[in-house]
């Protein structure tokens, strides 16, 4: 037994110590670096992950909190003001500094200051008020208090006090008043369509039609005709234009009456400190009583302020309404660019890998178009100023539109330049991707087809282009992404901020490639820093941002979901 | 090891015709004449010269790099498109050169098949990998194309076995079901001459059963030259045998008498396994 269970010397020893080693064997250095190593890598991970959590919380928090309808707050100020609106953000401020003729208790206390959304611009003239909490005396939630979402300067808030009909009182009284406005307003809301409807669509027609026909007018001088002929075009114009001249004073006639009934119903409002203002009824957007609201009509509310900001157009110089315009522009911009990128970089890639000889050149050329995917995007935005929008686009119109010089038609930034110009700066991005989809096409693949007596053509066109698909779309989509998120080198071929038509719509040839047009990346810019009301516009930034980086997952996700789709049909292939 | 000691020595001259490279061939399709080739400065086939016959299982056997692969490759051009390959010699295609700077390449490798080592069906349907050679063709219609999908596809003994999902990708198929498609793609083209490179090496026993028995199939139809690693195989399936070692050919003959009664050293030591 004994024996048995002592290790033979210099034979049981060696083994006994190797059972030990597979066993039980203390930790090593290796396995200490190894391990410390994955801590870190998941570290840096487990953080890049909670970087991307917190930016889209805060976009996420800081946009959608805007949608959200506060209740009306008045507050008596110990001065004897009051004042009603909505509190927007209360501060500490720690400490205020002595200033010479202030009681020496202010500078001790830290207080609250509190930011109003006071609204009533054209009474006070700001939007938006600072007070300080110990200026308060009451704080009170009235329930008769009225928001207004107005077509012009901005929210009002106060109560009821009258509805009126060409002087006449039809109500008098905040609740009779507001008991009585909902079916006027309503009323209000149609005729609005109408007027809308008028300007935009049939004199919207007219005005078009009329433009043409100057145009054609102006490109008959330009033209050599004989005199006789040419007076007899010109004869033809002018009647057409005389008969279409017609027809637009005849709608301007039908509008003025329209507008003239429009605004014939006006509301009085009494302000908190007790000012009135009448306006009329139709140019209210809603009336709301947020004091009187459940959660329930709120969410109502909530649903219907996103639908309005994502569907649409903007109104006083952006700071209200939707960005529907923006978006529009933005995925249109990307859908042109991929149309544009496609061809031209499936084709090089094309070229580089299956066609030409492969040495210090196309090496070379690589190195160029890896290069070309680190120039900052701005100096691709000179050149396609430089050359698409002055060269080609000033030739276009010398060529094709010299009737309407000197105001250019192509030779100006327009979606179309824009779009060539991102398509210039993703091109890299599909090169690379579609070689290395192409290079993953098997030899013995293409060899299969050529043993079949398929010529190199039918070969790359029939097999080796369908196995390397996914790939290619890989790029496609490394493209886009980029694409949608470029914003300075739009800025200076045909992105604005405000395009006040869209670059595709029912007006003949339907797709207006010369048109400008607005951007979301740019449109952040703007609320940010251009707006004339950057207070009211800081948390539409938020929630343009957050809707920018919804536009790109979704545009991303059609086309992951179409390379997928190729993947599953051709399951198993080289990408 | 007496006999083949006592064989004639190797053939001093070339004027000599050498009975172990020389069997007598009837009706030989592909005549291979003095072809030597060169992968830039390394040369990989050194003069070779034999006939293969017409409507016969011809098997190529060596040890690894012996050229098999390169010989069997230059039946198709398929060395080509290599860059820094070098062809000596000829080989003749019922009476013309498969060389001829004139003759269509894609024209001679629509009547001489192909099947690889790997089988490499295309990311496509099964029903479109065995119409593929005749889309090449111009062949669109679709009553003509179902014609001949359906008969490759039964030549090549899957037609059972894919028939209600053709319009499946191949990809999802098993190995041997992929090499059988891909010997219905070469035959739904109807070649004179299939090339197999290993076909089965890279399938398990039963599948390899398969392909074999299909070969002997379509021996009624189609002329066959089979590069193997598998003695057994060759031994199996050939009509002739041709053994090849670093470029040269040693021995080629009817495939008992190579197995049986070579008439070299080199021969009979690889085959029974004391070298390769």
């Amino acid at each position: 037994m004994t024996v048995a269970s002592q290790p033979i010397p210099g034979v049981l020893a060696g083994s006994a110590a190797r059972v030990s080693s597979l066993l039980g064997r203390p930790q090593g250095r290796t396995e200490t670096v190894g391990k410390a190593l994955t801590w870190l890598c998941g570290g840096a991970l487990a953080f890049n992950l909670l970087l991307v959590a917190a930016i889209l919380t805060l976009l996420a928090w800081n946009g959608m909190s805007y949608f959200w309808q506060r209740d009306l707050v008045e507050m008596d100020l110990k001065d004897g003001r009051k004042i009603l609106g909505e509190v927007w953000e209360i501060e500490k401020v720690a400490k205020v500094k002595a200033v010479a003729g202030q009681p020496a208790d202010t500078a001790e206390a830290a207080i609250d200051r509190i930011r109003m959304k006071i609204g009533n611009r054209d009474v006070g003239g700001l939007d938006f008020v600072w007070l300080d909490s110990k200026d308060v005396a009451a704080r009170t939630r009235p329930a008769g208090a009225v928001l207004l979402e107005r077509l012009e300067w901005g929210n009002f808030y106060g109560t009821m006090q009258e509805l009126r009909s060409q002087g006449k009182v039809l109500a008098s009284g905040p609740e009779a008043v507001w008991k009585a406005f909902s079916p006027l307003h309503a009323r209000k809301i149609r005729e609005l369509a109408q007027i809308h409807d008028l300007e935009k669509g049939k004199i919207g027609d007219v005005n078009y039609d009329i433009e043409k026909l100057r145009l054609a007018e102006r490109k008959l001088e330009l033209e050599n005709l004989p005199a006789g002929e040419r007076s007899r075009r010109k004869a033809a114009i002018d009647a057409e234009i005389a008969e279409r001249q017609g027809v637009y004073d005849r709608l301007a006639a039908r509008l003025t009456t329209l507008r003239e009934r429009f605004s014939a119903e006006t509301l009085v409002m009494r302000t908190a400190t007790g000012e009135t203002k009448e306006m009329p009824v139709g140019t209210v957007l809603h009336a709301l009583r947020p004091n009187e609201m459940g959660t329930f009509s709120k969410l109502r509310v909530y649903a219907g302020r996103v639908g309005e900001f994502i569907w649409q157009d903007p109104r006083e110089s952006n700071t209200e309404g939707g960005i529907f315009p923006a978006i529009f522009g933005t995925v249109m911009m990307v859908f042109l660019m991929s149309f544009a990128v496609a061809p031209l970089g499936v084709l090089a890639a094309l070229y580089l890998r299956e066609y030409a000889k492969q040495g210090f050149l196309v090496r070379l050329v690589r190195i160029a178009v890896n290069n070309l995917a680190g120039v900052p995007s701005i100096v691709f935005g000179m050149f396609g100023l430089g050359f698409f929008v002055y060269l080609l686009g000033g030739s276009i119109d010398r060529l094709f539109f010299p009737e309407s010089l000197p105001t250019p038609t192509f030779g100006t930034g327009g979606i179309f330049w824009a779009a060539l110009t991102l398509a210039l700066l993703t091109v890299p991005v599909v090169i690379v991707a579609a070689e290395e989809g192409l290079a993953a096409v098997p030899r013995i693949v293409r060899e299969g087809s050529l043993a079949l007596g398929a010529t190199k053509f039918e070969t790359i066109r029939r097999v080796v282009v369908p196995a390397a698909a996914p790939g290619i779309l890989t790029g496609m989509i490394l493209a886009m992404a980029r694409a949608a998120g470029e914003v300075a080198p739009l800025m200076i071929v045909g992105m604005v901020k405000l395009a006040p038509t869209l670059p595709l719509d029912g007006k003949p040839p339907f797709l207006h490639l010369e048109r400008k047009f607005m951007h979301l990346g740019f449109h952040i810019y703007d609320l940010g820093f251009q707006s004339p009301n950057v207070e009211a516009t800081t948390p539409l930034v938020f929630a343009t941002a957050l809707l920018l980086i919804v536009v790109v997952t979704l545009m991303n996700l059609v086309a992951i979901a179409l390379r997928n789709h190729l993947r599953r049909k051709y399951a198993g292939s080289a990408v | 090891m007496t006999e083949t000691l006592s064989a004639a020595p190797p053939a001093p001259a070339a004027a000599v015709i050498d009975p172990a490279t020389h069997p007598k061939v009837e009706n030989p399709i592909l005549r291979v004449e003095d072809l030597s080739l060169w992968y830039g400065e390394k040369k990989a086939l050194n003069k070779i010269s034999l006939d293969i016959p017409e409507k016969q299982i011809t098997a190529f056997i060596g040890p690894s790099g012996c050229g098999k692969s390169t010989l069997l490759r230059c039946i198709n051009r398929l060395n080509d498109l290599i860059d820094g390959v070098r062809v000596e010699g000829d080989i003749r295609f019922e009476d013309g050169s498969i060389y001829d700077p004139r003759l269509d390449i894609n024209a001679l490798r629509k009547r001489i098949g192909m099947v690889f080592q790997k089988s490499n069906p295309f990311p496509k349907s099964i029903y479109e990998n065995a119409a593929y050679g005749c889309r090449i063709q111009g062949i669109n219609k679709k009553r003509d194309l179902d014609d001949i999908v359906e008969k490759s596809l039964r030549g090549a003994a899957l037609w059972d076995e894919v028939k209600d999902r053709l319009d499946e990708s191949a990809l999802g198929m098993s190995g041997g079901q992929q090499q059988r498609l891909c010997i219905a793609r070469a035959i739904a083209v109807e070649p004179e001459v299939i090339l197999l490179d290993e076909p089965c090496s890279a399938l398990d026993p039963i599948a390899t059963a398969r392909v074999e028995e299909l070969m002997q199939d379509l021996k009624t139809q189609y002329t066959q030259v089979i590069v193997t690693h598998n003695m057994q195989q060759a031994s199996r399936v050939s009509d002739l045998t041709a053994f090849l070692y670093l470029g040269e050919l040693i021995e080629y003959g009817p495939t008992e008498k190579i197995f049986i009664n070579p008439m070299k050293k080199q021969t009979e030591d690889y085959i029974t396994g004391r070298f390769g």
